[in-house]
């Protein structure tokens, strides 16, 4: 909530409160795609200033059996975004007898951000899963709805301290003798799992647990691990 | 509260037509003049707790509605009975609480009208106030409330919900609203981590540990309260009870003056 | 059905109390192809006779997802049960949105209920002309309605509906203390199959290709299975004796099949 100080005069100045309609409810998601899989991770700690409102709050959805869509940032928005998404989803099944692949979800998650322009979602999305192709495919989005296709991303509260390592140690940048090997899903998975552990450490809107999914041709595998619950 | 709440699904599907024009003109007249939105909560409830154990859900809240600092209303009731599945409990402007009490009760009405033994459980309660304080919040006229929705699924499962004015909706083992956040929800979590397998008896004692915590630290609060139960097969809540308190070391204390 | 001067409108009742605009609706519905519904202790199933309309078209489709708790299955108008199932979707996702849970069966027929009715009584429109079993699940357990065009609605054990459906009625009537107490989804298909395969004239056969069969349960989100998927419900009745015969009973044997009904 914004604290507004009248600096008019006065003996004492006032304190007023103002109706805010977004909160930070922290958070963070990282993905990266691999050649024929994609990792999701995400912390499932909800926060509100100083106050840890819960500590088990999943902010990863299944939205079809080769796509995963993670959201932070206003929970409030999350929530209506992502039951906003389900219906369409359905709507997309009903009408066209399948499911909607990674591409199309992708796009329209886009549209649906941007509709709400001049009073957007604070929600910062991924979408991560297997694309048209088999191929590994990860989306990463602004609030406002522009979004690009990468191999790699960290988003939310802790995307600032993320991101960098991703681009070292995924993107091979800033390294002299980089040998970039395939990526296995054991590696990015424990690779994940030590980034939250990590960010954890350095930033107080993550933390509690990670819940980390690998998506491949045989499915979505979900696992969690315990962080920092301080 | 201007600006009628008007998604409610749940009314007679065939809208009246002089219903809709009536509205349309209203809406059309106020915006000659400025529009009125709850800018500031003004009587006020504090802390809800919320505790869900072994057999069942237990929510409770004191019986004051302060006028800012002045303890105005000394005997009104934070805690609602929707149905034998659920119990609500609201923090923030009572007025705009009994205006969602006011929402639920038609709701339970209408439900009841139709005679199919269709009713909402607790999920589907507060699913159903998360949309009702969103899109208030999205007119930027919210209605200033957290509300803590306690009850069980269909499935007769514990259920403990959390939504505020924002629409920020979780559930948890625990929670709590305002102040309560601060000071009884590190001893609810406490509590849990030692005795994960609480029973509703040893929950209505930690509530009433809690409740006295923060009588003696909130000051916008009240050493009369209601604790409200729901257990597999109903609903209830308590008439308003006291805890008992030692201000004898208050005396002790000295330098401060 | 002969013509009289009654029936110009549906606004108009005739001296004997009847309207029969509403009646002609559901003489459509005898047209259609024949489809039944049944539900067991945990589930309901419904199964359907395709029919194409020339050997050149496709068998159209007869039963038609609601949600991951409903279906239904359709006899008489094609177009208006798009039309309704379209309507009975958007209430499904609209409960969901609002509740985050499935709306409850007895909900969703009352309201196609409602929006059948207004086609009863206001002048230039027409009732719907398609009957509509639907099959659902909620909370109080697996359920079987049927919607008739004259927007009357009817909670039932099981219920046969379309072309040559008496025979099927017979089959039903004649199990229809049975079915409650079957648990297994497989044996509560292969009696609806049963029923079905009584709605057929002696010298045709339930195939891959006429048949349609869906069913939901309580932990089961509605299927619908086509084609050579229902292969293995035919199995289970192949050694069967057919028992309905020919239905030569059934007064809506000679009924005309049209582009329009199925």
């Amino acid at each position: 909530m914004a604290v507004l100080v009248d600096e008019g005069y006065q003996t004492h100045p006032t304190v007023q409160h103002r109706f805010f309609p977004y909160a930070q409810n922290g958070g963070t998601v990282v993905a990266v795609a691999g050649e024929d899989f994609s990792v999701v991770g995400c912390d499932t700690r909800l926060s509100e200033g100083y106050s840890i409102l819960s500590r088990d709050v999943s902010k990863v959805r299944k939205m079809t059996k080769s796509g995963l869509l993670g959201c932070v940032g206003f929970h409030g928005d999350v929530l209506t975004l992502t039951k906003m998404l389900d219906a369409k989803m359905k709507q997309y099944k009903h009408t066209h007898g399948k499911d909607m692949s990674c591409e199309a979800m992708a796009q329209m998650l886009s549209s649906t951000l941007y509709y709400r322009r001049f009073f957007p979602y604070w929600v910062y999305n991924m979408v991560a899963g297997i694309d048209n192709n088999g191929k590994g495919c990860v989306f990463s989005y602004d609030p406002v709805g522009s979004y690009e296709r990468e191999t790699y991303r960290a988003c939310g509260s802790a995307s600032a301290i993320i991101q960098p390592l991703l681009d070292n140690q995924l993107g091979y940048k800033n390294q002299s003798n980089a040998n970039p090997a395939p990526l296995t899903r054991d590696r990015v998975r424990t690779m994940v799992r030590d980034i939250f552990a990590a960010a954890s450490e350095r930033d107080i809107y993550t933390g509690d647990e990670v819940e980390i999914s690998v998506i491949d041709a045989n499915g979505i595998d979900t696992q969690r691990f315990p962080l920092r619950s301080d | 509260m201007a600006g009628m709440y008007t998604t409610h699904m749940h009314l007679p599907r065939m809208v009246d037509m002089k219903e809709k024009v009536a509205e349309f003109w209203q809406e059309e007249a106020s915006l000659s003049q400025p529009r009125k939105h709850t800018l500031q909560p003004i009587v006020t409830g504090t802390s809800v707790l919320g505790i869900k154990c072994r057999d069942g859900v237990v929510v409770a809240a004191d019986t004051l509605g302060s006028y800012g600092s002045l303890a105005r209303f000394r005997d009104i009731s934070r805690l609602m009975k929707v149905n034998d599945s659920t119990i609500i409990g609201g923090f923030g402007d009572y007025a705009d609480f009994q205006f969602i009490m006011k929402l639920l009760e038609q709701q339970t009405i209408d439900d009841n009208v139709v005679g199919d033994g269709v009713y909402r459980d607790a999920p589907s309660i507060h699913n159903w106030l998360r949309c009702v304080l969103y899109n208030r919040r999205s007119k930027m006229n919210p209605l200033w409330n957290t509300i803590v929705v306690a009850g069980r699924d269909f499935a007769g499962k514990p259920y403990l919900g959390y939504v505020d004015k924002i629409g920020v909706s979780f559930t948890d083992k625990s929670v709590a609203t305002g102040f309560g956040s601060y000071i009884a929800q590190p001893m609810m979590r406490k509590a849990m981590e030692e005795n994960p397998n609480m029973s509703v008896e040893e929950a209505k004692r930690l509530m009433e540990r809690c409740l006295k915590v923060l009588f003696y630290r909130d000051c916008r609060s009240l050493n009369r309260f209601q604790i409200g139960v729901v257990t597999e097969t109903e609903s209830s809540i308590s008439d308003p009870i006291s805890a008992e308190t030692d201000w004898s070391i208050g005396a002790n204390p000295s330098g401060y003056e | 059905m002969y013509r009289n001067q009654y029936d110009n409108d549906v606004t108009v009742w005739s001296p004997q109390g009847r309207i029969h605009q509403i009646e002609y609706a559901m003489e459509a519905v005898k047209q259609g192809a024949a489809t039944l519904g049944i539900k067991g202790k945990n589930h309901s199933v419904l199964v359907a006779l395709k029919r194409a309309s020339s050997d050149l078209s496709s068998h159209q489709k007869k039963v038609i997802p609601i949600d991951d708790h409903a279906g239904i299955s359709i006899a008489g108008l094609t177009s208006d049960a798009r039309i309704l199932s379209r309507f009975m979707r958007t209430e499904c996702l609209n409960h969901r949105y609002i509740y985050g849970s499935p709306l409850s069966i007895s909900r969703l027929v009352s309201s196609v209920g409602d929006k059948a009715q207004t086609g009863t009584q206001i002048m230039g429109r027409r009732p719907y002309g398609v009957g509509l079993l639907v099959a659902g699940v909620d909370e109080a357990g697996p359920h079987i309605y049927y919607i008739c065009p004259s927007s009357n609605f009817y909670e039932c054990k099981c219920m046969a509906i379309g072309a040559r459906s008496q025979s099927a009625r017979t089959y039903l009537e004649r199990h229809k203390d049975e079915f409650k107490e079957v648990e297994d989804l497989g044996e509560l298909i292969a009696h609806a199959l049963r029923a079905l395969r009584d709605c057929l004239p002696n010298d045709n056969e339930l195939t891959t290709k006429n048949v349609s069969v869906g069913y939901v349960g309580r932990d089961v989100e509605f299927t619908m299975k086509d084609d050579e998927d229902v292969e293995e419900y035919l199995k289970m009745i192949e050694g069967d004796e057919k028992k309905g015969g020919s239905g030569s009973a059934d007064p809506e044997q000679g009924a005309e099949e049209t582009m329009e009904t199925q």
